[in-house]
């Protein structure tokens, strides 16, 4: 009988001493991303066994939100969710909801220090007093894709292309005249031509530091800047040279078909633009004007974070912290960036694949880190920060379609956009204060 | 006479419909007090912070000029007609055809009948990839064969009737399926009678036909208008997403997008009360009107 009971006992001990903590991450990531999400997570379960971590693929980034919001109400919120950065400031505001990530890093004391960080990345993701919020998982850049082609074929010099926007629409122009139907055309109207162009110029988006430093924050994207580009974008548009492609990434296709050949898009492109484009292509920063002081800043970063949930036990936590000490290392972060084309989060990891010859073959991907490190970034450049963002930038959608099509002149539609967008931040503010 | 039995235990008849009044209380009752309960909140979508705040969703929706509602539901009104007049007379026509001895009827019937095994969101993105102006096979041949500067991206009434006639097609085979069962219990006596007495075969249809069809097709008008109303969302959703603008931004889609992708649950939740309204009342009507038969 004592002897069963010892065996017993012995089993349980090393039941409980083997047991493994798993835990659940949630993301959106789907094809060649998604493999990757998976490859990371089972390099992590391969290099220990205390803890495993299980990649759950919940849809697009707001099924993925929503998703997750629904188990957190339900009480069966997953430890880690991948939110889109439109989601940024409704994570943060969501207290209770949600554990800090340096608050986790320090409870855990995990080796962590932020300074070893893309200081563009993660100041995204932290406080105005650098205090991290999320971790920075797929990060990505705004950058101009020109067709090396179509250049030649326009009398252009395809390894100069033009830095500035005069140059640019002459380029575009050039392009047209050439016979290609348009000059260009871009992507993410807000992300692209508002939120990158605002830091590019170091000019804000809105106030309070593009409300990293308050609820309290308004949109000013209606200077006479702004305007101004909005301007040439429009009256490029009634040429023909600028080509509507839709919301979002729609765009993609007509610089695929050689129809224009200059195009604004995610860095995070670059993997299909490489598979999809049958002519030679370049990735150039984005362009900027000469006139305004201090530009070109630096680009600001679009993509998503981890985010970690409240409520979870301390061995959970542990998992969680090890698996972000994990993917935090030079060898995971550079591998992740080779295969995804997102970002490195770190200065090691760009160090890394530098010397690794990468950016030899893909020149594109460093022209977005060299555009992200441009300058250390300011108040207008850390990021933003707005709460019911999603609907923000779809007034934005909107009222930009209103405008190409004449129902609205672009002075009027930009302070359209502002008004609206400020009415949404004033009932997130009244929700949160 | 038929016999009738008497249930002797009273609570029997209550037990037997409770799995029906638990599936209804589950999917719809708790569902809509919900709604409505939120529709008086602002609210974190996390549920950690609501505020009462009485009717001003309500209110928002019709008086904020920035907030577009009442063109919301104009545009599904027009939206909803549209479907409709264009699925029914095009189906109408159809089954007239396929009705007459023709050779290859079989095979014509399955092929109108095809469309109705597509969902709907299929059916979207097939109209999109033949109509996008960037990929489009039709929006090339409008192009550059017609000249006409095809772009629904930005032109409200290319999306208008790109979406038309999306939703109308898919509604086709259904009211095809409907107006043939229909046509084949026309007594074929009643039409020889007006042969014989002389009638062209217009004036057979008009008066003959069309009108001992008028149960169908008043079933498939309130039919096509709940389509054309409620269950066009994956169309819009596939094609538009409400653009250009907010112009095809319909009452459905929108409710959609402002609480699921936009979060705004109290606003969301308001609209669908309002959605809910709207259908009890079609509901009514279309009780009122079925369960009395049309006469004749």
């Amino acid at each position: 009988m004592k002897k069963l009971f010892l065996l017993t006992l012995s089993l349980v001990v090393a039941a409980g001493v083997y047991a493994q903590v798993s835990v659940e991450f949630w993301h959106a990531m789907t094809g060649k991303n998604g493999e990757m999400v998976q490859s990371v997570c089972d390099k992590f379960n391969a290099s220990q066994k205390d803890y495993k971590v299980v990649p759950v693929y919940k849809g697009s980034y707001s099924d993925t939100m929503n998703a997750g919001i629904a188990a957190f109400r339900a009480k069966q919120a997953p430890a880690i969710i991948q939110v889109y950065e439109v989601g940024t400031a409704t994570m943060m505001a969501a207290k209770g909801a949600i554990k800090p990530v340096y608050q986790l890093m320090a409870e855990n004391n995990a080796k962590f220090d932020p300074k070893v960080y893309i200081p563009t990345v993660t100041s995204y993701y932290s406080t105005s007093d650098g205090k991290m919020l999320s971790m920075p998982f797929n990060s990505s850049t705004a950058v101009m894709y020109y067709n090396k082609d179509a250049f030649r074929k326009a009398g252009l010099n395809p390894d100069k292309p033009p830095v500035t926007w005069p140059e640019f629409f002459d380029a575009a122009r050039k392009l047209k005249a050439s016979g290609m139907e348009g000059g260009f055309t871009t992507n993410w109207i807000s992300w692209i031509q508002l939120e990158n162009f605002s830091a590019w110029h170091n000019v804000p988006f809105g106030t309070k530091s593009n409300g990293f430093d308050g609820l309290d924050t308004e949109l000013v994207f209606n200077s006479p800047l702004h305007v101004r580009h909005f301007e040439n974008l429009y009256k490029l548009a009634k040429e023909g040279v600028f080509i509507y492609g839709g919301r979002e990434n729609k765009a993609n296709p007509l610089f695929i078909s050689q129809r224009v050949g200059l195009h604004f898009e995610s860095i995070g492109g670059y993997g299909s633009m490489k598979a999809n484009c049958k002519f030679d292509f370049g990735v150039a920063r984005l362009p900027y004007y000469p006139d305004v002081p201090g530009a070109p800043q630096n680009s600001i970063i679009g993509g998503a974070s981890l985010w970690v949930f409240n409520g979870k036990s301390p061995a959970e936590y542990k998992a969680v912290t090890a698996f972000f000490t994990f993917i935090s290392q030079p060898e995971i972060q550079a591998y992740w960036h080779q295969n995804t084309g997102y970002l490195p989060i770190t200065n090691a990891a760009y160090e890394l694949t530098k010397k690794q010859g990468y950016y030899k073959d893909n020149p594109g991907l460093e022209v977005a880190i060299g555009q992200l490190l441009n300058k250390p970034p300011t108040k207008n450049s850390m990021g933003i920060r707005f709460g019911n963002f999603n609907i923000i930038r779809e007034i934005e959608d909107q009222v930009w379609e209103d405008i190409l099509a004449d129902k609205i002149s672009v002075k009027d539609g930009l302070d359209r956009m502002v008004r609206e967008g400020n009415a949404k931040l004033r009932e997130f503010e009244r929700l949160y204060k | 006479m038929a016999k009738q039995y008497e249930i002797k235990a009273k609570w029997l008849p209550y037990f037997l419909v409770l799995p029906q009044m638990i599936i209804v209380f589950i999917f719809f009752f708790w569902p809509s007090a919900q709604a409505i309960l939120q529709s008086f909140y602002l609210q974190d979508p996390f549920g950690g912070k609501t505020i009462f705040v009485g009717l001003s969703n309500y209110i928002a929706l019709f008086t904020n000029p920035d907030s577009d509602y009442l063109y919301s539901f104009t545009i599904s009104i027009v939206f909803a007609l549209s479907i409709t007049f264009l699925s029914m007379t095009v189906s109408l026509f159809l089954a007239v055809q396929a009705h007459k001895k023709i050779k290859f009827t079989t095979f014509y019937k399955t092929m109108l009948t095809w469309p109705y095994a597509v969902a709907t969101l299929v059916a979207g993105v097939i109209w999109l990839f033949m109509f996008n102006p960037n990929v489009g096979v039709i929006a090339w041949i409008l192009k550059h064969r017609f000249g006409i500067p095809w772009d629904y991206l930005l032109n409200f009434q290319h999306a208008f009737i790109l979406l038309t006639l999306a939703a109308s097609w898919k509604q086709l085979a259904y009211n095809f399926v409907f107006f043939m069962a229909g046509l084949q219990s026309v007594p074929e006596t009643l039409v020889e009678a007006a042969i014989i007495d002389g009638a062209s075969s217009i004036r057979r249809f008009w008066q003959i036909i069309f009108g001992l069809l008028a149960p169908t097709t008043f079933y498939l008008l309130v039919m096509n208008l709940v389509f054309g109303f409620f269950e066009t969302f994956p169309i819009v959703h596939g094609i538009t997403a409400g653009g250009p603008g907010k112009s095809t931004s319909i009452l459905v889609y929108k409710v959609w997008r402002d609480g699921v992708v936009n979060l705004d649950l109290g606003g969301s939740s308001a609209q669908s009360v309002i959605l809910m309204i709207l259908v009890i009342g079609l509901t009514v009507l279309q009780f009122r009107f079925i369960e009395r038969r049309i006469t004749y």
